[in-house]
């Protein structure tokens, strides 16, 4: 048998197959059936920082909205002794996550400021997470705000989260950086354990009927793999950090590929929303199957064999290849006629 | 060891005490008792134990009436149990209070005081109530301040158990239910001293039990009944002797000496009063200020007026006592004299002293009017007449049987000790919530007594508030309001024009004004009294632009924090530096529950107060001409500019009896003329956009929102900037159609620009309305609603009633009312006033409704320029649907008898008219207007007629006019306490209509829990969430078959509620509607809160239908199921509502479980539904079937 084994974070995992931050790790049976189903890890979904901000003020807001106004309603709510708010509920998350499975929870914590709520992270490890998974996600609309200083914001938020914890923190980031290897570099120096790659951006959609901007969730197709397949293979090799593979991993042939290209694990969500939790199993049999049909002796052996440093034309990973692409693409023959009769 | 000292209101301090020393408490919501309830519940669910060390069962009931009766209950089964109320509360009591007593049954009912509505409804503070459950064999107890209350809780306790009789316990409502004062805390050592457990398994063994069974409770006949009436009787004459060691033994314990009646004042006094309750305290310390004087004078504080111990009483009365007042909070109309005076002037007769002293009986303080030092001088110096006045009056102006009394209003005993506030402020502001903190702050950091007492609006959108705080180094007895202040805030710049808050500002003292204008150029933004008071006063003057820090601190409008660090740092009630200190441990104490970003917020707001707060050096000129603004317009009715108006301008209490309409019938359509001018916005028309649907109008709460459809060329004499467009409507074409906002009566709630579905094409974030600062838009907006108030309504026979955009038109005979901005009820309420209301009587239950539909000063129930429009009147809360039925079967034999009359005079006024009037289908306007016709025509022919019979028939003659009888009320009265009668008119067949408010709690009283409160939701009396589904109202009156049943939600379906409110209306029998209300209680954006509706639909939550009896004649299923199947999850809606959405953050496993159950109780309800309205009702062989 092949060993699956691979390593992620400083940590050795049972095989690369994660799942990545969604929520469909919200529930504890869920996880445990991850467990089961033969996830390597488990990373849980994200704490938000605004929806910790917005949960507080908006308590506030509504217990005394219209209060003490009244003679006969001083007050519209009973007011409990404690509130479970901030990171309380997603700390005990952990704790019983951590009780229920034996494999790594990785915890995920998704802002973009510099503000106390990185306290969190700290939180997080004594709670009992394994790793952690800073999601950086920000739509910078300031116009006077440079590249340089958006990046100097995250390299600081990484600073600020690794002075606070000793175990491993992976980056989750998207692709929209002048220049993703330096930006790897960056956050290595910056004391990142891993980098995840590659964040996506849910974009705002219009309804026509309504006349509104509405949030418009999009499930990743495979279609999405070939971004972070290309940056792995590119920083497979130059840098020291784990690197994890998420969006776009929907086949078994999804994994081999970016295992091949260098990632230290693959993570997934909308494969397991769209074939269940089982489907890890699936995956793992069929990963195990595929590498002793093709003579490989463990994942490791195959991890950054296709990466830029290791295959034989380099460039395929680069701007050249583009060329190439568009030289030698054809149209298909039923669409040439409405490209040039302007129908 | 001292006692721990704290801050806090008569009912908190009453209700630690009750509920320590019981195990089972029967509560109701009931202003202003509610909140010992509150408290017991909130304790209880947080598991907080006893004396005896377990958790007390704290049980809500449907009415008074069931709490009493649980409460007799739990007596019987050996539980030590009580219950807390008010008013009508312990009125619904009173019979099974004869029964505990008789009983002998230990028991404590802790009674906030209030009056009972006689002329009208009032929630505050008197005797009224206690005295109509004075023949009850229950003892009475009376405390005075916040500190006997707590401690007359535990004496009371104490003595029912020692002398098996029944007590209440009583502390005025308001005064010293809600006054916050600083007190020396009775902990659990001093309740089990005081306590015997050896008493309360006496009472445990004496309750029933079938290991010893007895019967209680029997039928007696003639031969026995009365002898064992007076079994009891020594029983009462011991408890006196009991009472009085209980307050003995409590003295040994905490140093605080009670008597029975307690005498205060010159031992050679002459003049003595007598009284109960908080004047007490007022009275102790004026006759201390009169001592000083000189004067011979003292005061007898009654604390147990039952049972009545004539020689202890007469014992305290100094012997050279020549004239006594003894004074009642109450009024007996048509007695010889008030309860408290009879009793006294009995036990003096009785007394067998040789010199009786004169004797008067004297009412004051009535709903808490205020009782004052003044007027207590003034019953001295009244009983220095030789003939002094008896059955007088104090603290009015009684022109009219002239029973008042005069006194001095200058006079004061204002200590120079004590720091005296004033602030004026919002209730969105949160000033009261920061004057009570500081209360606690100087209470508990400092050896200062406090005392804070709040005075709050009649109305609840933009509501005023002032609060009245003393600190000084003696205990307070000042049981009134401030009368002068050694510091005044203003934390709204507007009411600079509208209260001479000054005025009672001390020469020297300090005045604070949150303004936008910086200390160099406020001076001429002030009005001229303000000006000329501050130069002439000498007052030290300060500014902070409060809403700009705040605004930099991201808290709104909440400017409590910062107003409160000002306080602090300019009064010198403590050093600034500690002052400041405290603020932020209490921010930190009172917010860190709610998360670390809210207590920055407020730690920052601190720090930024004192950078932003400025004294301003006073210019030594008077330059402003600006006056205060005149409260009513000079066009007002007179009673309104005289009497309402008075009102208005806080000047009431100086109103004469004369004033007063004897029987409480005052005119309708009054807030039109009290112009509130509370809006920062107010949506503005754009009528390129509109789609004219009329969708605004409709929801618009406050019917601030009007359209009209008129003849072009009565543009011409418009305002320049009047709008005004084609309608669409091709039913009008020609004419033009204007929506126009009333500016000053908007309160800004933005609901109406929320639904409206008109998007701007070119900027699609406006749309046909749109909210824009209302200052600049004051004046031209003012010209535009009076001109549009002159055009003429349309004649409603050419409005297509079912159109909403046709019916809109209609104009709402219910405006400008003081809801919440954004009520979720008033649409509906309005709705049926547009349709109805010059036709409609309104039988109205307390709560909500009855509080924005008949809280003085103005009313919103109001006619056309026919005169015509809803006659409106409110009985209780518990029998309105009995009080509508009457109404009805009264209206329904004035018809019958008006129709034999008529057939009678069939000679005189012609037999076609007779046939016309009698036969009229009255289904629509016009035919309704024919009626009117018909009815005019009668009324001349029978003006000449001079029979007796045909006066009769003149008299009766409007009721050919068909009349809509509306029963309106919320779920608290529908599904609670009014359940049995609104089930017993739904079955009578009759011709009414219901209109349930349901806002699935009991709004009025602050959100507590009804039995509409849906699973899940969190409410007070619920505060774990709500475990057991909402009782489906509906479906219960769909049982009789021939009840027409609606249930509608206007934000989800508008046109659905309409047809609704047209069939209910039509229909020959009984009609329930029962609509969705948002409110304020369920915590959401009331600016939004029609998609809350729509949610609550879209999630199955809430079903839209009708239940249609005459459909099953045509061979239908009565039943139209008006909603589609759930769309949403109801997880999806729910949270969107603070309500639900709490409980994920106080019990996430409950919320989670709930959820759950909710979900559940939806589905399986739509698939009811859905199965109820499938069914085939075609008629076969003269059968219906299945």
């Amino acid at each position: 048998m092949a060993d699956l084994q691979t390593s992620y974070l400083g940590m050795t995992l049972r095989n690369p197959l994660v799942p990545s931050a969604s929520p469909l790790a919200e529930h504890i049976d869920t996880i445990k059936q991850m467990e089961d189903a033969g996830a390597g890890a488990v990373v849980l979904h994200s704490l938000f920082e605004e929806q910790l901000t917005l949960e507080a003020l908006e308590l506030d807001h509504h217990m005394t909205f219209g209060t003490d106004s009244f003679a006969e309603a001083l007050s519209y709510f009973p007011e409990p002794d404690t509130f479970r708010l901030g990171p309380d509920a997603y700390l005990d998350h952990i704790r019983k996550a951590k009780e229920a499975v034996d494999i790594p929870i990785i915890a995920s914590l998704n802002g973009s400021s510099t503000g106390g709520w990185t306290n969190f992270a700290w939180l997080m490890e004594q709670a009992g997470a394994d790793a952690l998974e800073l999601n950086l996600y920000a739509i910078p609309t300031d116009a006077d705000l440079t590249g340089a200083e958006v990046e100097e914001r995250y390299l600081q938020v990484v600073r600020n989260v690794k002075a606070k914890v000793s175990i491993p923190v992976a980056v989750k980031v998207g692709p929209y950086f002048s220049n993703m290897a330096n930006m790897a570099k960056r956050f290595s120096e910056a004391g990142a354990d891993g980098l995840v790659l590659f964040n996506r951006f849910y974009q705002p959609d219009i309804d026509l009927d309504e006349l509104r901007v509405v949030p418009n969730i999009l499930l990743s197709t495979s279609y999405d793999l070939r971004l972070p397949l290309r940056w792995i293979a590119i920083l497979y090799g130059r840098t020291s950090l784990s690197l994890a593979a998420t969006s776009g991993i929907h086949e078994l042939q999804d994994v081999i590929k970016v295992l091949m290209v260098g990632a230290n694990v693959t993570m997934m969500a909308a494969a397991l929303f769209h074939h269940g939790v089982d489907y890890l199993r699936t995956m793992e049999s069929g990963l195990q199957e595929w590498l002793e049909t093709n003579e490989y002796v463990s994942v490791k052996q195959m991890q950054g064999s296709m990466s830029q440093i290791h295959v034989d034309n380099p460039s395929a990973f680069e701007r050249a290849q583009y060329m190439r692409a568009l030289a030698t693409y054809q149209l298909p023959k039923d669409r040439i006629s409405g490209f040039f009769d302007n129908e | 060891m001292p006692r721990p000292v704290a801050t806090l209101d008569g009912n908190e301090a009453v209700a630690q005490v009750a509920y320590r020393l019981n195990e089972v408490i029967a509560i109701y919501p009931i202003t202003p008792s509610s909140a010992m309830g509150e408290w017991a519940d909130a304790w209880s669910a947080s598991g907080i134990p006893n004396i005896w060390g377990t958790v007390p069962s704290v049980v809500e009931m449907q009415s008074e009436g069931g709490a009493a009766g649980a409460v007799h209950g739990a007596l019987q089964a050996g539980s030590l149990t009580t219950t807390f109320t008010a008013s009508q509360g312990l009125l619904l009591m009173l019979p099974n209070m004869y029964k505990i007593a008789g009983e002998l049954t230990p028991a404590v009912f802790h009674i906030a005081a209030r009056s009972v509505a006689a002329q009208a409804l009032s929630i505050f503070g008197d005797h009224s109530d206690v005295m109509s459950a004075r023949m009850t064999g229950y003892a009475f107890l009376a405390s005075a301040s916040v500190q006997e209350a707590q401690d007359f809780a535990l004496i009371a306790q104490a003595a029912t158990m020692r002398s098996r009789i029944p007590f209440v316990h009583f502390f005025d409502g308001f005064r010293t239910s809600h006054e916050v004062a600083k007190i020396e805390l009775l902990d659990d050592d001093d309740l089990r001293a005081m306590i015997d457990d050896e008493l309360m398994m006496a009472h445990r063994q004496h309750g029933l039990s079938p290991e010893h069974p007895v019967i209680r409770g029997t039928a007696q006949n003639p031969d026995v009944f009365f002898q064992a009436r007076e079994t009891v009787n020594h029983f009462y004459a011991q408890c006196p002797d009991i009472v009085q060691t209980a307050m003995n033994q409590f003295a040994e314990l905490t140093g605080r000496q009670y008597h029975l009646y307690e005498y205060h004042g010159a031992p050679d006094a002459e003049r003595v009063i007598v009284l109960m309750g908080s004047g007490c305290e007022a009275a102790h310390e004026t006759v201390d200020a009169l001592l000083a004087q000189g004067e011979k004078v003292g005061v007898v504080k009654v604390r147990l007026y039952r049972p009545f111990d004539v020689s202890r009483f007469v014992e305290v009365l100094p012997t050279t006592t020549q004239a006594i007042a003894v004074l009642d909070r109450t009024k007996e109309p048509g007695s010889s004299g008030e309860p408290l005076y009879l009793d006294c002037v009995a036990a003096l007769h009785e007394s067998g002293l040789a010199t009786l002293p004169v004797v008067v009986g004297g009412r004051y303080g009535l709903s808490s009017k205020e009782f004052t030092p003044a007027m207590i001088k003034g019953v001295f110096d009244h009983l220095k007449l030789e003939q002094p006045k008896n059955h007088f009056t104090v603290g009015i102006n009684d022109d009219v049987t002239h029973t008042s009394i005069d006194y001095d209003p200058n006079f004061s005993i204002e200590s120079p000790l004590v720091t005296r506030a004033l602030f004026y402020g919002l209730g969105a502001d949160g000033t009261v919530g920061a004057n009570k903190n500081s209360i606690k702050i100087i209470g508990e950091n400092t050896d200062n007594y406090a005392q804070g007492y709040f005075v709050y609006d009649s109305k609840k959108s933009g509501a005023v508030t002032i609060s009245h705080l003393r600190f000084g180094p003696k205990p307070i007895r000042a049981s009134y309001l401030l009368s002068r202040a050694n510091f005044v805030a203003c934390h709204q710049p507007i009411f600079l024009t509208r209260f001479e808050m000054l005025d009672e500002l001390e020469d020297g003292g300090t005045f604070l004004l949150n303004t936008a204008y910086g200390p160099d150029e406020v001076w001429d933004t002030l009005p001229q009294n303000v000006q000329e008071q501050i130069i002439n006063k000498h007052l030290k003057f300060y500014v902070i632009d409060a809403y700009q820090v705040a605004n930099e601190a991201k808290m709104g409008k909440r400017i409590n924090t910062i107003m409160q660090t000002c306080f602090f740092a300019i009064s010198g009630v403590l050093p600034q530096d500690q002052a400041i200190e405290a603020i932020k441990d209490s921010i930190r104490y009172t917010y860190g529950k709610k998360g670390e970003v809210v207590v920055e917020m407020n730690l920052a707001a601190v720090d930024q107060t004192l950078a932003h707060l400025y004294e301003v050096t006073v210019p030594q000129r008077v330059t402003s001409n600006v006056q205060l603004g005149a409260v009513v317009s000079a066009t007002a009715p007179e009673f309104v500019q005289d009497v309402i108006g008075a009102m208005i301008a806080r000047k009431g209490d100086m109103l004469p009896v004369s004033a007063m309409p004897i029987d409480g019938t005052y005119p309708s359509g009054t807030t039109q003329y009290e112009k509130r001018n509370l809006a920062l916005e107010i949506p503005v028309w754009d009528p390129e956009v509109c789609i004219q649907c009329g969708k605004c109008a409709m929801v618009c709460p406050h019917a601030v929102i009007r359209i009209k459809a008129y003849e072009p060329s009565l543009l011409e004499s418009a305002p320049p900037t009047f709008l005004a467009t084609p309608v669409r409507d091709k039913d009008w074409e020609g004419l033009q159609y204007t929506i126009q906002v009333a500016p000053e009566d908007c309160t800004g709630c933005g609901i109406c620009v929320d639904v409206c579905p008109a998007k701007n094409k070119s900027a699609v974030g406006r749309k046909a309305l749109n909210m824009e600062a209302q200052p600049p838009l004051l004046e031209q907006e003012r010209e535009n609603w009076d001109f549009f108030l002159g055009l003429p309504e349309m004649d409603r026979r050419h409005i297509k009633v079912s159109s909403i955009r046709q019916q809109q038109v209609q104009q709402p005979l219910f405006e400008f009312s003081g809801a919440c901005e954004g009520c979720g009820e008033t649409p509906y309420v309005k709705l049926m006033t547009q349709l109805f209301g010059d036709r409609a009587i309104v039988a109205n239950a307390t709560g909500c409704s009855s509080i924005y539909g008949g809280n003085l000063p103005t009313t919103p129930w109001t006619h056309n320029a026919h005169g015509r429009g809803p006659a409106w009147a409110n009985s209780l809360f518990e029998d309105n649907a009995e009080f509508g039925l009457g109404m009805r079967v009264a209206l329904d034999k004035q018809l019958e008898f008006a129709g034999e009359l008529l057939r009678q005079q069939s000679d005189s006024v012609g037999s076609g008219l007779v046939d016309a009037l009698l036969t009229a289908p009255q289904t629509n306007e016009a035919e309704i207007y024919e009626q009117r016709e018909r009815v005019a025509i009668l009324k001349q022919r029978l003006a000449d007629v001079r029979t007796a019979q045909a006066q009769l028939l003149l008299n009766l003659a409007d009721n050919f006019v068909k009349r809509s009888l509306w029963i309106i009320g919320g779920d608290g009265w529908a599904y609670d306490i009014g359940f049995g009668g609104l089930d017993h008119v739904l079955a009578s067949g009759r011709n009414v209509n219901i209109l349930v408010l349901d806002t699935e709690v009991y709004s009025n009283t602050g959100g507590q829990a009804s039995k509409a409160t849906p699973r899940a939701a969190v409410a007070k009396f619920a505060s774990g969430g709500k475990r057991a589904s909402k009782k489906d109202l509906g479906m219960v009156a769909m049982n009789y078959g021939n009840v027409y049943v609606a249930s509608v939600a206007m934000g989800a379906k508008d046109e659905h509620t309409l047809r609704a409110f047209l069939e209910a209306e039509a229909y020959e029998g009984p009609s329930l509607i029962i609509a969705y209300s948002h409110c304020i209680a369920h915590g959401i954006d009331m600016r939004t809160a029609m998609q809350n509706q729509k949610a609550a639909v879209d999630a199955g939550r809430w079903l839209l239908y009708r239940y249609h009896p005459d459909r099953v004649e045509e061979g239908q299923n009565p039943l139209i199921l008006d909603s589609r199947a759930p769309r949403i999850p109801v997880q999806q809606y729910m949270y969107m509502e603070n309500r639900f959405k709490m409980l994920t953050k106080s019990d996430p496993e409950a919320a989670r479980t709930l959820l759950g159950d909710a979900q559940h109780d939806v589905s399986v309800r739509w698939g009811l539904y859905d199965y109820l309205a499938s069914r085939s009702y075609r008629k076969s062989n003269g059968n219906s079937e299945e």
